[in-house]
């Protein structure tokens, strides 16, 4: 809290009429297709929205009128930052935890499935797993952190006003709208696209609007050169833009029904959402969280990072070559060879400045490695960039064609993804998040660092047990399905290597019970800190550890203006 | 802001001048190591440009100096498998039975045919080895519906059971409840005069005059099946769709028209015939 300029309050009253021409535009919409709608799988959604829009006038109305938009300049915006620690915990513990059930169902076809309620079957589920860890989980994670970060190493609060707020109910609407309607069988069929149109669209609004709240904070702010952290938010929100429009371009069936059909067809529609699919994987999974890496390794070390240079050059190369690397997900498919070999050639010329990130990052500890062994919060950041550098050498591996040859349509695929998607993302997020719940809510440490500790090797072990059976059985599975006989004929049933892959599948989901238990220990540890416990302090009068920003410090310059 | 560069006390490298945050950044040169290796990927992945078809032109696609394709590489090794095999396939299209046990390379050669074919065509319904499932055949026993020769297998095969050919087989078990020929009581009577077809124990007469009107044209006048009609002995212990008093109502109610599809569209007859072999050595062949 200020208190030498408590006099300069300002309001963010100027945001409520486009708000709430959205809000109201959408609420109509919706009354729309839930009175007059043709098809009777819109009608959960249309009352979804319905409720979500005239809950958010409501809020709108009320704001005004007991004058609750009101701020002081001289502070950072950080309770929608909160908010999104928030959901992020949520999100993750719903995704994982769906996680775990449909890896207990590959090995146990029955588990959790009820032939009455067709939403408990593995087809719907899995993409509710998906989409809750990606977009939810590190979704959420994107938005607070990069939200944290714009204001501190841009010297300025948050632009817009209200609208950071607008991008996170916004988005989380989103999420409720995408999981429901798998379960419902709502789906486009796209891998990491598969809401309909009409969430679609919502979702081209919200992240138009965080496009623009990022941009208009990095326009006003107070340090004449944008930080590295800032550069990788930006490829990643203006990319995803990009490739979400591209991909998702449809023709619905009817203006108030969920079905439509997808632009594209054949196998542009494979490249379509191939570059779509392989460039979410770049630019929300890889330089989205390098933007939480580059400022919370430098500061939880305490380090400058380790080279300027390489991180410009690093940074311009992972954005120009990762976005031709798509057809390498197409192999040996309908796709033209040329294709294919244009998709191998960019994944190899990628690994170098993939690896540039991870270079920066573990070098950043030079000269702070005793840290390492001290403090499991450094220690879960530093081994994320770790796990980084081991999915960024194996996917080049993979995307070579002789390699890929085996490992196609293998679990190989899943434990690769599961090395860059546990050890990178959610390693790195749980670090960010150790981190910035103290410095949030104004604590002095979070409630406990054993904790931490705990928390760390359950996730690592989880992964080790997740990461190896899925290499065991994707390499067996490899092997078995392109086994000849001496007469040339299949060795093997298909049956038979499904079956010969069990063991392997419960190693995998114990491996994920493992990372969910986690994740529930960092539920309670921030829980605990959040209502002040244990090693969480409130941190008034109480001199802050030098390491961490002095969240009470005031920069001389106003921060709104 | 800060903008004056100093010196890193640990490293002794220099820094950028820059601060955010109180982080700032050293001007450590890249290494030479990563800028190596990425320009040794580049050099490398220009030279498999220039070998492998790799660039869309105006007509087509460069063709690399290679000239390679997946493609014709395929066709190839599909050619060649063919001609490998075409004298086996032939003999086994031609030949009968006992001529292929008699010749033990051909046998051999239509075992290992068969049952790759077997596992990847034919164990989605039939089961693993072909233990069956509720509504879809054991073919390890000796019971037959359609016969259990070769010739009577390979012609299954071809042509399916109730499937979409002209030369398939017909007949279906008649609903003889949905379709009102029965009243549901007389159901229930014969239900209890199927079931103690195969059970001496129980004795049933009311059902018996239904059985001779509807059944014994297909079924025989004992209930022991005909195989012109593929319709199934009653006296064994044996169910197709289960022979609890329940599912046999079911049937008797609903009718039965269970599908094998005609496989000479998928499959070539070499390859039916290997699969005939291999069905018939599951343990009930004729």
């Amino acid at each position: 809290m200020s208190t030498q300029n408590t006099s300069i309050i300002k309001n963010n009253n100027g945001a409520v009429l486009p708000i709430g021409v959205i809000v109201i535009l959408g609420f109509l919409w919706a009354l729309f297709a839930a009175a007059r709608g043709d098809d009777p799988t819109i009608m959960p959604h249309a009352y979804m929205f319905m409720f979500a829009f005239a809950l958010a006038s409501f809020a709108l109305v009320y704001g005004i009128m007991e004058n609750k938009f009101v701020y002081d300049p001289y502070e950072y915006d950080d309770s929608v930052i909160r908010a999104g620690v928030i959901a992020t915990v949520f999100w993750g513990i719903a995704g994982m935890l769906v996680g775990v059930i449909i890896a207990s169902q590959l090995a146990f076809p029955n588990f959790m499935y009820f032939e009455n309620m067709p939403w408990t079957n593995f087809g719907r589920l899995r993409p509710l797993h998906t989409s809750g860890v990606i977009f939810g989980f590190g979704g959420n994670a994107l938005i607070a952190t990069s939200f944290y970060i714009v204001q501190r190493t841009c010297r300025t609060r948050l632009a817009g006003g209200l609208w950071p707020w607008f991008v996170f109910w916004g988005y989380n609407l989103f999420l409720v709208i995408a999981g429901t309607g798998y379960l419902m069988g709502i789906t486009e069929s796209k891998e990491y696209a598969e809401p309909e149109w009409y969430a679609d669209i919502w979702l081209t609004i919200v992240w138009i609007a965080y496009l623009m709240v990022f941009m208009l904070t990095l326009v006003k702010r107070k340090e004449k050169h944008i930080y590295v952290a800032n550069w990788f938010f930006l490829s990643f929100i203006v990319t995803i833009a990009l490739l979400h429009v591209v991909n998702n371009l449809s023709l619905p069936v009817s203006f108030l029904g969920a079905k439509s059909y997808s632009a594209f067809s054949g196998v542009q529609d494979a490249m379509t959402q191939w570059w779509y699919g392989h460039n979410a994987v770049g630019f929300f999974l890889t330089t989205g969280f390098l933007g939480m890496m580059y400022y919370f390794i430098p500061k939880r070390a305490d380090r400058p990072i380790w080279s300027y240079k390489l991180s410009i050059v690093h940074f311009w190369t992972v954005i120009f070559i990762y976005i031709w690397a798509g057809p390498h997900h197409l192999h040996f498919t309908a796709l033209p060879q040329w294709t294919q070999t244009m998709g191998m050639v960019f994944s190899i010329m990628l690994w170098m400045p993939s690896w540039g990130g991870m270079i920066n990052g573990l070098m950043t500890l030079s000269g702070a490695w005793d840290k390492f062994r001290v403090d499991p919060v450094l220690r879960l950041l530093v081994i994320s960039v770790a796990f980084y550098g081991m999915a960024t050498f194996e996917g080049p591996l993979m995307a070579i064609r002789y390699v890929n040859a085996l490992s196609h349509y293998t679990d190989w695929t899943i434990g690769h993804v599961h090395a860059g998607a546990l050890g990178w993302n959610g390693m790195i997020t749980f670090g960010a998040l150790y981190c910035m719940v103290p410095w949030l809510w104004k604590k002095q440490e979070m409630y406990s660092l054993r904790m931490v500790e705990w928390h760390f090797w359950l996730a690592l072990i989880g992964i080790v047990f997740y990461v190896s059976a899925m290499w065991v059985s994707g390499i067996t599975q490899g092997l078995m399905w392109r086994a000849y006989n001496d007469l040339g004929f299949l060795e093997y049933s298909f049956i038979e290597t499904v079956k010969a892959m069990k063991p392997y599948y419960i190693i995998r989901a114990v491996g994920g019970a493992l990372y969910l238990s986690g994740m529930f220990v960092l539920t309670f540890n921030i829980w605990m800190t959040i209502k002040g416990k244990g090693g969480a302090k409130a941190l008034d009068g109480v001199q802050p550890v030098a390491r961490k920003p002095d969240p009470t410090a005031i920069p001389e310059l106003a921060l709104g203006e | 802001m800060s903008t004056d560069k100093k010196i890193d006390e640990y490293s002794g490298t220099e820094t950028t001048g820059h601060e955010w945050d109180g982080i700032e950044e050293l001007n450590t040169p890249m290494p030479r190591w990563w800028l190596g290796i990425m320009f040794v990927s580049i050099i490398w992945s220009i030279g498999y440009v220039i070998l492998m078809p790799a660039f869309p032109l105006l007509h087509g696609y460069s063709k690399g100096i290679l000239g390679f394709s997946d493609r014709v590489r395929v066709s190839e090794a599909v050619s060649k498998m063919h001609a490998d095999r075409s004298v086996q396939s032939q003999q086994l299209v031609g030949a009968d039975f006992e001529t292929i046990r008699a010749d033990p390379n051909l046998m051999r050669f239509a075992m290992a045919q068969g049952k790759s074919l077997f596992g990847d065509n034919c164990e989605t319904c039939h089961g693993a080895r072909g233990r069956g499932f509720t509504g879809y055949p054991n073919l390890n026993d000796d019971i037959w519906l359609w016969g259990g020769s070769y010739e009577d297998i390979r012609q299954t095969i071809t042509y399916g059971i109730r499937a979409d050919h002209d030369e398939t087989r017909l007949s279906s078990m008649v609903a003889y409840g949905r379709d009102e020929f029965l009243s549901s009581g007389e159901i229930d009577d014969l239900v209890q005069f199927v079931l103690s077809l195969s059970d001496p124990t129980t004795q049933n007469t009311r059902g018996a005059a239904l059985f001779t009107q509807n059944c014994v044209s297909c079924h025989g006048a004992e209930g022991r099946g005909t195989r012109e009609n593929g319709a199934p002995d009653l006296t064994d212990a044996d169910w197709l769709y289960g022979g609890d008093p329940a599912s046999v109502r079911t049937t008797l109610f609903n009718g039965r028209e269970g599908v094998m599809p005609n496989w000479n569209e998928r499959l070539g007859a070499d390859q039916i015939a290997a699969l005939s072999i291999y069905v018939h050595s599951l343990g009930g062949g004729e």
